[in-house]
């Protein structure tokens, strides 16, 4: 498998010490709108609940995209699915947070080769967090959350920044597959196949700013 | 004269943060009830300022001017009633007439139905249209407690009342108007928008309601909204049937008491359909609050 975009963390540039105290209370008080899309959905109420009760952290349900900080996409994303994802993703208010659940918004999963299914979540939106597993475990779902918290302080969670930044090849990406025309029931073959990453896109754009000066 | 006024605004200021500030302690402090009553170990007690410090951090989405206006009309309200609650036997304009605090307390929700009807979505026009008809039901038992009071004391002053039931517990109106107390703590439960009559917000019904399509700084507002209403509405209870106070601290911990009954209640209450909630409110409070009247004004008390 070639190598993929959500590796990629691009540096705060504006992180400052009023950017770290406001990062402070953004990591103390994350309100979620979890996206029950596939299986994931379940580990959430062990999650929120008696047992591992994430509202220790600050952490709650809320009810629409325009509350909420953390976008959680639990399984795997259809192609219809995730046209209202992005709809969501786009309403909710930087900054903002994406967190894939499992191993299909990864890499599809046991799904990797239906045609209505999307494999590379990170081609469409910019993922800060990733947790592998199918499905990862509470304890798996709290320690990421944990992670995620050190990358807020650090001003490493900056999906929502790259998205503004490289929008035009996140929309191509979208365009691609939601508008696409060809038949869907013939051999399958990747439709990101000659498309360059987003690394290559950043290492381009640094040469260019490197040849201006 | 004009060093008496920057006084004057000083103190209203020092009122206003007072009282964004007691009921943002209060909802955390009801979160973590919630939350042991759950068995769980929930929220530090500051998280309500957490989250109101996060939400003015983000970027947020307005409509149009009627939105913005709305919102921060219904802040406005709400603080200005604040003004009128006597803190611990201190009434910071002078007056404390129950007759303004119960006009004003409606602005409140008047400019947020105003603020969130403008910004279009159904479900807020839903939520809010719930909140008024709930208005409607738990305003007459209280205005009918109220005319109870006024009419033994021949006056609409708060601070009389509270004034009135000092020197010891067998003062309290808790005890000489119990069913008035019931009335009101059922209308309570109405006006903070608790379970059972929690259907203004019902997030897995209508999507939270008046809130829906509040964003960022919008939805920090509307915290401090909660929290001055909390703040209002508990000193309102406080000094009319829990004596009020002369200290400080006693009116925070009154004041604290009487939300913690109702977070207790909510925690264990399902939901009422709207046209329950306020059939329940008129049936039960409304008939509590109507004999209440009819014992104080026959003289049985």
């Amino acid at each position: 498998m070639k190598k993929n975009v959500y590796m990629t963390n691009l540096r705060d540039e504006r992180q400052n010490a009023w950017e770290g105290i406001l990062n402070y209370f953004r990591k103390r008080s994350m309100w979620m709108l979890y996206y029950c899309t596939g299986c994931g959905a379940v580990e959430l109420p062990p999650t929120m609940t008696t047992r591992f009760d994430m509202e220790r952290f600050g952490m709650g349900p809320m009810a629409t995209p325009r509350q909420a900080d953390l976008l959680l996409i639990t399984g795997y994303l259809s192609v219809k699915t995730l046209k209202r994802v992005i709809r969501s993703y786009e309403q909710m208010q930087d900054p903002k947070y994406l967190v894939g659940f499992g191993s299909c918004p990864i890499n599809g999963g046991i799904y990797w080769d239906t045609y209505p299914v999307i494999n590379h979540l990170e081609m469409f939106l910019p993922v800060d967090m990733s947790i592998a597993g199918c499905m990862p475990r509470p304890q798996a779902i709290l320690d990421s959350f944990e992670k995620l918290r050190d990358e807020i302080q650090e001003g490493k969670a900056v999906g929502y920044k790259r998205y503004e930044k490289h929008y035009d090849w996140y929309k191509a990406n979208q365009d691609k597959v939601l508008n696409r025309e060809d038949a869907v029931l013939q051999p399958w073959e990747d439709p990101f196949a000659d498309k360059p990453t987003l690394e290559a896109l950043q290492a381009g754009e640094k040469m260019e700013e490197g040849e201006d000066k | 004269m004009s060093n008496i006024n920057g006084l004057l605004s000083l103190k209203l200021l020092g009122f206003s943060f007072l009282s964004m500030s007691v009921g943002l302690l209060f909802m955390g402090l009801g979160r973590k009830v919630t939350a042991r009553i759950q068995r769980r170990l929930g929220p530090p007690f500051y998280q309500a300022f957490l989250d109101v410090f996060k939400a003015f951090s983000k970027s947020s989405i307005t409509h149009n001017y009627v939105m913005d206006l709305g919102i921060i009309m219904s802040l406005g309200g709400l603080i200005a009633t604040a003004f009128f609650i006597p803190f611990a036997g201190y009434a910071v304009l002078g007056s404390s007439s129950i007759v303004i605090i119960l006009y004003l307390m409606s602005i409140g929700y008047l400019g947020m139905a105003m603020g969130v009807s403008a910004s279009g979505n159904p479900n807020a026009t839903i939520g809010i249209s719930r909140a008024l008809a709930l208005m409607l039901g738990y305003e007459i038992p209280i205005v009918m407690i109220v005319m109870a009071m006024m009419l033994t004391y021949g006056s609409s002053d708060l601070l009389t009342f509270a004034t009135a039931q000092q020197g010891g517990f067998a003062n309290w109106h808790i005890f000489k108007y119990p069913l008035g107390f019931l009335a009101i703590e059922i209308s309570f439960q109405a006006m903070l928008g608790e379970a059972p009559y929690d259907h203004m917000i019902a997030p897995a019904e209508i999507a939270s309601g008046p809130m829906v399509e509040l964003s960022g700084k919008y939805l920090g507002i509307g915290f401090l909204l909660h929290a001055v209403q909390l703040y209002v509405e508990t000193g309102l209870i406080v000094n009319l049937f829990l004596g009020g106070a002369s200290t400080w601290y006693v009116f925070l911990l009154k004041q604290f008491a009487v939300y913690f009954t109702s977070m207790c209640i909510n925690a264990v209450m399902a939901r009422y359909r709207i046209e329950q909630g306020i059939a329940h409110l008129w049936k039960y409070a409304g008939t509590l609050a109507l004999l209440q009247l009819f014992i104080t004004r026959l003289g049985v008390f």
